[in-house]
């Protein structure tokens, strides 16, 4: 919403000056987005007279100019072709600051002769595009003045008006507005009746089907005869293009203006045009309306068209049309003033797709007890500016009734605004905004203005309140609080927050990627999933729910190496969707690698990264977010829940009993490949909520008692010969069970496979620690221990030892 | 025997000096203290004496023992240390030499700042609450005080997932405020929660993602009004931004789930084009907020004559922008290694009020 500062004084009488007025609207919930200010910058530029102009010594296109300032005279060289003696003209001395240059001005030497000053254009000082010729002022123009008290400057003030607000949504409103925060007096507006000089010809023909009274309740009109249209005078103009309409004809440009200025949509018909009597009706299904944008619009029988006899004529509440607009030549008008309904105008703008100043305002809610005012007002103003005798105003329909009460204990501002007012002050405010007030002590009864529709509960009333008495005044008040907070998170989250630092702990950087992915993509990652698509996609290559993060973090390794940084290392944690409906949806932790472990070095260890490092990512993650890592155990092959986008032999799930918990490997060369991605690229997708809770045993956060034994440890080593294709886990899983209370540690530290072992065989070769307890072990319990050992790996893995 | 005795000592002792190296030490040694050592021999001979003289002589044998024994030692400590420090000379490495690379992982800006967040409400006694990215109308606008075909509604540029199988159409959260209902719905007051979480908005530009984050504050209970909101929010502003006496602007404004509604502003200053925080005099729009809706107290299930408490809620990559100085919101989800480990966070740094919030 944009006005001009004059235009505001024309409804605001106040002495109150540009940023003054700026810093109350924004205090009372209007808030001020921008001023343009044309004459901020200009106070130190003044008035002056050119006492003499001649040609300058040394150049022929300068002139030499003696200036009186006022309290001084100068001497100033000037290029303007239009400098002459006798002149009245804007002067900068040194010091002030050029608004197209925005440098300071000093004296300096043109030509070898000194220049004082200098004469300004109106491009100089960014108050218009001409640079022709300095600025000539009037001829009575006071030397020495600032040149802000010569040339009329009209600050525009753009507000961010907010939805609820549409009383403001006019500048008489705005300037009721702050009149009632005490910033001045509102003029009253000139809307006296205005006595028609002759009975109306046409009459209103409420033509709403019963059950649709409602779309349209109101309708107000009155035809004026004799008028003379035209161009619109410079000030209507100014104004206009000021807040960035483009005057059309005085006729149009008064509807223009006043919707404007009352936040009350008008329409002038062309009243030659019309044909009988005129109202409000139902449109046809399919019946068009040539709309003044120049479009044309089918409608739908629940819209509202404004119709004569024979035919529609514009869009109620939205739009004229055009073959019933006023023209150039129009000597006769019909102006209509009329209440359309909120719920019905916002859902047709939608449907048409068509956004107005008047579909704005009348689905925010105009004032009900604005039409006649409306009729009143714009007649006033043609008569005026355009002549003509006016008719009897006719009307059709009965604005609803607004007056509403409610009920009010003045208690509340201080139990809900934390603000202690005197009662005699409330009520001040509120009957300055317009309310009407009766009862008394806790029982307050308070009737709105018909304006501020949007006022309904005691709450709005205690914002009222407060939005005149100043936000701001509101004492800051610290939160009551027990003497020690409590824990902020609850205990799930706080085990994900250390998964996500356990993972950047590993060298990890966290990304934060898009929630949504194409769907070409999404399919590759669903599994058993649904796939989960967006109706109304921000791009056809975000039109997916992402499945996994995977795909994501895979093209952001793609997109840095690309850069030139192959070796990433990424991790997120955030959701993927597994339907369409609320909760459908998983917390991941998901951690991606690709190119090598680590840049060249001089040590020379570099590595490709492979399925173990996304394997120790994901059991780190797991450890930290409080899994029992110990009884993890690991599957491979799709069978075992391994999902396709891994490769299907160096992938695996780690699981809890029946649970998966994660999922990790290289990713399949085929999925690569559909994402443009260079590999090795290895990942692990760790499902945070799928984490058993932490059981608590006892009270209290007390570890079991350390039996730390005294004795010294023995470590054995064994290699057995498996399969190739018996896992590793098992064989180190068959030794660990094989002796629980001596064996604390079997790490397993070769794996061989070739022609010492056989075709199809692999060697294990295993570190097994036994940790006595009591005594020191004789030879011949560590032969036990082993031959248990032995026995437990032919057992479970078919194990022999190698020769 | 004295003389014996004196004369061998000067011999042995010249052997040990003389001695150079360890093995030629070794020779001396045997041929003094070993078992066929000339003092071993001369002890051997003590028995045949006279018990008077036995007892002289052997005293001063064992002195000479001693004596030899000591020479002997210091002398090989003497080549060990030798040996050690030839074998430290020949041992050097250039230890100017680059550390074997390690890479330092980083916390995205946006967890970290979340983090922040929760340490500071935290000391004021919230707890964090979170729900479903995906929504249904009721959670995302009904129960919030958007009716249908309100036009606040289409200011949210809402992303809409087709209809389902019974014509409910699910829409991603346009912002963290459904929480606010499903913590109502399911908790007792008194209530104070933080909802930080994924947003979604239909927008795409140089200030807006279609995805962003949003932490939206809630405290329902029977007294709180408009001053604790206000000193809630001050508070938090001044500790997060680390400005102690940091300015504060309260304006009326509209939200269709507040009444009264505010905005808060926090001083800054513009001056050559470089956007600072501190009071300077010019304002920054930093959050909205207001006293929750009698209207969404009511869809909860709760008596607004009762109840009733502040929300507030502001956008995370915003604050956390200010806070740190990053120019480009859209680069927040662009995943570049050089952004991450430019502005993220190390692993350790776990921000507390106590024990500080910015590194």
């Amino acid at each position: 919403m944009k006005f001009t500062l004059s235009w505001l004084k024309d409804h605001l009488d106040t002495t109150a000056g540009l940023d003054e007025i700026v810093t109350k609207l924004t205090a009372v919930g209007l808030e001020v987005e921008s001023v343009e200010d044309p004459g901020k910058g200009l106070e130190q530029f003044v008035v002056a007279h050119v006492v003499e102009a001649k040609q300058h010594p040394n150049a022929d296109r300068l002139r030499l100019c003696t200036v009186n300032a006022g309290a001084e005279t100068l001497q100033v060289v000037c290029g303007a072709p239009n400098a002459r003696t006798g002149l009245k003209v804007v002067l900068a001395r040194p010091g002030a600051v050029i608004p197209i240059t925005g440098e300071v001005l000093k004296k300096g030497k043109i030509r070898d002769v000194e220049s004082q000053g200098m004469m300004c254009s109106y491009r100089e000082l960014k108050l218009g595009e001409d640079h022709a010729g300095i600025i000539e002022l009037p001829e009575d123009a006071p030397v020495g003045a600032p040149v802000t008290e010569v040339l009329k400057f009209d600050p525009v003030i753009e507000i961010n008006l907010t939805p609820n607000r549409v009383d403001a949504l006019g500048v008489y409103g705005i300037a009721r507005d702050l009149a009632a925060a005490g910033l001045g007096t509102l003029k009253p507006l000139r809307s006296n009746p205005v006595p028609g000089k002759a009975t109306s010809s046409r009459k209103i023909d409420m033509g709403l089907a019963a059950g649709h009274e409602h779309k349209c309740p109101q309708f107000v009109g009155r035809t004026v005869r004799g008028v003379k249209n035209g161009e619109s005078p410079a000030w209507l103009k100014d104004r206009l293009q000021a807040i960035g309409l483009r005057p059309v004809s005085v006729i149009v440009d008064v509807t223009q203006y006043l919707t404007i200025d009352l936040g009350r949509p008008l329409h002038a018909f062309d009243d030659a045009k019309l044909s009988g009597d005129i109202g409000p009706r139902l449109a046809k299904a399919g019946e068009e309306i040539a709309a003044l944008n120049g479009k044309s619009y089918t409608l739908d029988e629940n819209m509202v068209v404004i119709a004569d006899r024979t035919t529609g004529l514009g869009i109620g509440g939205i739009m004229g049309g055009e073959p019933s607009s006023v023209t150039e030549g129009t000597s006769a008008i019909f102006l209509e003033s009329a209440l359309f309904d909120a719920k019905n105008i916002a859902e047709t703008g939608r449907k048409l797709l068509l956004n107005t100043d008047a579909r704005y305002a009348f689905e925010r809610g105009v004032d009900p007890a604005s039409a006649r005012m409306g009729i009143e007002v714009a007649t006033h103003m043609i008569l005026e500016l355009c002549g003509g005798e006016p008719a009897e105003i006719v009307d059709g329909g009965k604005a609803p009734d607004w007056n509403r009460a409610i009920a009010f204990n003045p208690a509340r501002v201080k139990s809900l605004g934390g603000v202690e007012l005197p009662e005699v002050e409330m009520k001040a405010i509120l009957m300055r905004l317009g309310f009407t007030l009766s009862g008394s002590g806790d029982a307050w009864q308070v009737v709105p203005p018909s304006w501020r529709t949007d006022v309904e509960s005691w709450q709005d009333l205690v914002e009222e309140i407060l939005r005149i008495y100043g936000y701001d005044n509101i004492p800051p008040v610290p939160m009551p609080r027990a003497s020690m907070p409590k824990q902020v998170l609850s205990t799930d989250q706080k085990r994900w927050e250390v998964a996500r630092r356990a993972l950047a702990g590993r060298g990890l950087n966290e990304t934060v990627t898009w929630a949504f992915l194409a769907r070409a993509h999404a399919e590759k990652f669903l599994g058993d999933l649904a796939l989960v698509l967006l109706a109304n996609p921000i791009s056809s290559d975000l039109d997916a729910m992402r499945p996994s993060l995977v795909p994501n973090l895979a093209a952001a390794a793609g997109r840095n190496a690309a850069r030139g940084m192959a070796d990433v290392g990424l991790f997120e944690v955030g959701p993927r969707f597994e339907g369409t409906k609320p909760g459908q949806q998983t917390l991941v932790a998901c951690a991606l690698r690709a190119g090598h472990t680590s840049a060249r070095h001089w040590d020379g260890a570099r590595r490709p990264v492979d399925a173990m490092d996304a394997k120790a990512d994901a059991i780190a993650a797991l450890e930290a977010a409080g899994a029992g890592v110990a009884g993890l155990q690991t599957y491979a092959g799709n069978a075992s829940g391994v999902p396709a986008w891994y490769h299907p032999g160096r992938a695996g799930v780690l699981k809890l009993g029946n649970q998966v918990l994660a999922a990790f490997g290289e990713l399949h060369p085929a999925i690569l490949a559909a994402l443009d991605v260079k590999g090795p690229v290895v990942a692990c997708e760790v499902f945070l909520e799928r984490i058993p809770p932490v059981k608590k045993k006892g009270v209290g956060a007390a570890r079991p008692l350390l039996k730390a034994s005294n004795f010294q440890p023995v470590e054995r080593d064994f290699a057995f010969v498996v399969e190739a294709g018996v896992p590793a886990e098992s064989l180190l899983r068959a030794v660990r069970g094989a002796e629980r209370e001596l064996i604390t540690e079997v790490g397993l530290f070769d794996v061989y496979e070739g022609p010492h072992v056989g075709e199809g065989k692999k060697s294990l070769a295993i570190a097994v620690t036994l940790q006595p307890k009591d005594t020191t072990l004789t030879d011949e319990q560590i032969e036990a221990v082993a031959k248990k050992i032995v026995a437990a790996a032919e057992k479970t893995c078919g194990a022999k030892l190698r020769a | 025997m004295t003389d014996t005795i004196e004369k061998l000592r000067t011999e042995l002792l010249t052997a040990v000096s003389d001695a150079a190296e360890l093995t030629t030490l070794e020779d001396v040694r045997v041929a003094a203290l070993g078992k066929k050592g000339r003092i071993t021999g001369m002890m051997k001979e003590l028995g045949a004496m006279a018990p008077e003289e036995r007892k002289a002589a052997g005293q001063r044998l064992n002195v000479l023992k001693d004596e030899v024994a000591a020479a002997l030692d210091a002398k090989k400590t003497a080549f060990e240390s030798a040996a050690l420090n030839a074998r430290l000379a020949s041992e050097s490495m250039d230890v100017s030499l680059p550390v074997r690379p390690e890479t330092k992982g980083s916390l995205h800006p946006i967890s970290q700042t979340t983090a922040e967040i929760a340490a500071i409400f935290g000391e004021m006694g919230f707890e964090v609450a979170d729900g479903p990215d995906i929504e249904d109308d009721f959670h995302n606008f009904t129960a919030l005080n958007f009716p249908p075909g309100h036009p606040a509604r289409e200011m949210h540029d809402t992303f809409f997932l087709p209809p389902d199988s019974d014509g409910q159409r699910y829409l991603l959260r346009t912002h963290t405020s459904p929480v606010q209902i499903r913590t109502m719905m399911s908790k007792k007051p008194p209530i104070r929660v933080i909802i930080p979480g994924r947003t979604y908005r239909c927008d795409y530009d140089m200030t807006h993602t279609p995805m962003f984050h949003q932490v939206e504050l809630l405290v329902i209970d029977t007294e709180t009004n408009m001053s604790h909101l206000r000193g809630c929010l001050q508070e938090f502003v001044r500790t997060f931004f680390g400005i102690d006496d940091l300015t504060t602007r309260f304006r009326p404004s509209f939200f269709p789930f507040t009444e009264p509604s505010a905005e808060m502003d926090i001083g800054c200053s513009r001056q050559g084009g470089e956007l600072k925080l501190g009071n300077y005099g010019d304002w920054l729009e930093i959050l909205g907020c207001g006293m929750v809706h009698p209207n969404v107290i009511k869809a909860c299930g709760l008596d607004p004559d009762v109840y009733q408490g502040f929300a507030a809620g502001m956008g995370i990559e915003r604050i956390a922008m200010l806070k740190y100085g990053i120019p480009d919101l859209r680069t927040f989800f662009e995943s570049d290694l050089r952004w991450l480990r430019h502005y993220g966070f190390a692993a350790l740094d776990v921000p507390s009020v106590t024990g500080g919030l910015a590194r």
